[in-house]
């Protein structure tokens, strides 16, 4: 069962089309992340499944029931915002019971619900602080403890991660997908971080002006991008891609290895060491191009070294179009074996 | 002397020696960081020494002495606050400038912050609707004044024309004991809304969206996010307007001079304008000092409530 639908959703703000035309699902207690680059329309989307912007055009269904014209309330959805939006003048407590309040919970029911989310978010003995008491990650468990003491069947995440420091968001993303899966919610959750979506997601919308990039797994962005701009965009560093003819060649920089008699030669630019692998940056024919070795890599700037890499790593876009160029075989082929 | 006594650590009378230098250093390294802090602050104080603390402890003294016609001050004790006690129109000023408070301060506050969360709002001419608001602070108070004299002149008047077509007789606002203080209040409430108004908005501003959105998605109505986030928030402005207005509703003299003179039968008089009058008209500079000093601890009441009352509750971001 689909938790969430749109079809065919539009919202534009004057001539600027923020959201065109974009249709896609979660399944019941999966993760959906919206990945993209800033102002690709990914938390206009997702104000749209909320309810904080009304849709242009298209419908919106969430359970089942079709709440394009519902207000945010009638949705029985929850939220944890970018800025986390926590009352500044309420404590802890106040701020994660809220919603509770609004709904007239009685005070003993609130209560245990209270008791049972700071567990859960482990804030327990911060309940009577004043958000500004707290850190940058409290605040965040805050947001989260208000989201899920609802207990609605969806939650809605507009990056909420942005503004933690890189080891605390490493931590929270891992808890928020526990948290996801142990809960059983549906969640949508907006990132323009590729390894977030990479790590936490069931499956990963990548959007681009507006529209669906492409839509799938993590495995299938990664192993087989359906267009240039998704290859650029999954993947630390992205994958190469080598002007051919009217074609771009995409090779993973793990796929290349440095080998005595390769069909390739490459002047060596940079090398980032990270430890465990280390990033060789080389131009061919005037191209950047990344190599990924294993450990630390003797390679020196400046040194011409030969590259090479299996045929069957090879990802063929169009130069012009930028689509993957096997899926338009592909197609072709259907289509001619419809005739 | 000090190595005398100790043979034993030789060190002793070079650290003696050297010791006190960089000490007497540092004692006049700090004294002329005193200084220096004394000379920075200088300005500031001599402004407020002269304008501020100085008049007030002259008017505290003024108000013990009263002046002989040959020009000597003869000390008096209490005498004056006697006299002020047993004084009608001080009473009548002070019950009146009461009534005045209580009619412009609530009202003018909760107008002010109606129409800023009403011109908060994304709107077609939004910037004009909030140039309108602010207009009344931002003309003369003598202009202003005039203008509702207009509105309240008998018979001509555009109340009394209003009433003429509904076939009532004319009345004469300013001149009935009954009516001349609902007329200044209205009028005080027009010019003051306006100006809190502006500072509404500005807080208002500062609020993020973000906060009313996740009430919303809470299920939280208009009305509830207003009462539980929107004014909590608002506070730290609704006291700071509050101040204001209660220090504006004792400050009122220039339209009562144009418009009414404290008439009919002291009817309109307020605190200032009767000190007003007192010290300039009545040329009684000891009786007006004495009337100062009831303003001033008033005044001073106020500022107490809110430094040590009202800002301990307020949440401040």
């Amino acid at each position: 069962m689909s938790a969430i639908t749109l079809s065919h959703v539009s919202k534009c703000w004057g001539a600027m089309r923020a959201v065109d035309d974009v249709s896609l699902t979660a399944d019941e207690g999966s993760l959906l992340v919206l990945l993209g680059p800033s102002g690709c329309g990914k938390s206009t989307t997702l104000r749209l499944i909320a309810g904080l912007e009304e849709a242009d055009a298209g419908t919106i269904a969430i359970g089942g029931v079709d709440v394009t014209h519902l207000t945010p309330a009638q949705r029985k959805i929850s939220m944890v915002f970018q800025s986390y939006a926590l009352f500044p003048h309420l404590s802890v407590a106040e701020n994660i019971v809220f919603g509770l309040r609004v709904r007239r919970v009685s005070r003993a029911e609130r209560d245990e619900r209270l008791r049972r989310v700071a567990d859960i978010v482990g804030l327990s003995h911060l309940l009577e602080r004043k958000p500004s008491q707290l850190s940058g990650g409290q605040r965040q468990r805050v947001a989260l403890g208000r989201a899920i003491i609802a207990e609605a069947r969806v939650c809605l995440m507009d990056e909420p991660l942005s503004n933690l420091d890189a080891k605390l968001r490493h931590e929270m993303r891992t808890e928020i997908r526990a948290l996801q899966q142990r809960l059983g919610m549906t969640m949508v959750y907006v990132t323009h971080d590729q390894t977030e979506a990479m790590t936490m997601a069931d499956r990963v919308v990548l959007m681009r002006d507006g529209r669906i990039e492409q839509n799938g797994s993590p495995e299938e962005l990664y192993n087989r991008p359906a267009t240039a701009f998704t290859a650029r965009f999954i993947g630390t560093p992205p994958m190469n891609l080598v002007r051919q003819g009217d074609r771009l060649i995409g090779i993973r920089p793990e796929h290349i290895r440095v080998a005595p008699g390769g069909d390739h030669v490459v002047r060596v630019k940079a090398v980032e060491h990270l430890g465990a692998d280390s990033i060789v940056l080389c131009e061919i024919d005037g191209q950047p191009i990344s190599v990924r070795l294993d450990g630390f890599s003797k390679v020196q700037p400046g040194e011409d070294i030969r590259i090479a890499w299996d045929a069957d790593h090879e990802h063929r876009f169009d130069s012009t179009t930028e689509v993957r160029l096997e899926n338009i075989v592909n197609e072709g082929r259907l289509a001619a074996s419809d005739r | 002397m000090a190595a005398l006594r100790h043979p034993a650590a030789p060190g002793m009378s070079d650290l003696a020696a050297s010791s006190p230098i960089p000490e007497r250093r540092a004692r006049s390294q700090a004294w002329w960081n005193a200084v220096n802090a004394w000379l920075l602050l200088l300005p500031a104080a001599v402004l407020l020494i002269t304008f501020t603390h100085y008049p007030i402890l002259a008017t505290i003294r003024h108000s013990l002495f009263i002046t002989k016609r040959n020009g000597t001050e003869v000390f008096v004790g209490l005498d004056s606050y006697q006299a002020m006690a047993a004084d009608p129109i001080f009473w009548k000023a002070l019950v009146n400038n009461f009534w005045f408070a209580l009619g412009t301060i609530p009202a003018s506050i909760v107008l002010a912050l109606v129409m800023a969360i009403w011109v908060n709002r994304n709107m077609r001419g939004r910037g004009f609707l909030r140039l309108a608001y602010f207009t009344p602070t931002v003309l003369p108070m003598i202009a202003v004044a005039n203008i509702w004299l207009f509105f309240y002149t008998p018979d001509y008047g555009l109340l009394d024309q209003l009433r003429g077509l509904f076939g009532l007789a004319g009345w004469n606002w300013l001149g009935e004991p009954s009516t001349v203080m609902g007329c200044l209040i209205v009028m005080v409430i027009w010019k003051e809304a306006g100006f809190f108004m502006i500072f509404y908005l500005a807080a208002l501003q500062q609020l993020s969206p973000d906060l009313d959105e996740a009430a919303s998605i809470e299920g939280a109505s208009r009305w509830y996010t207003f009462r539980r986030i929107t004014f909590p928030l608002l506070m730290p402005t609704t006291l700071f307007v509050a101040i204001n207005a209660v220090i504006n509703s004792f400050k009122l003299v220039d339209h009562l001079v144009i418009m009414t003179k404290g008439g009919p039968n002291n009817a309109s008089t307020l605190l200032l304008y009767y000190i007003y009058e007192v010290a300039f008209t009545f040329q009684d500079s000891s009786y007006a000092a004495t009337l100062t000093v009831v303003l001033l601890v008033l005044l001073s009441a106020v500022a107490l409530i809110k430094f040590g009352y009202l800002d301990r509750r307020i949440h401040y971001q």
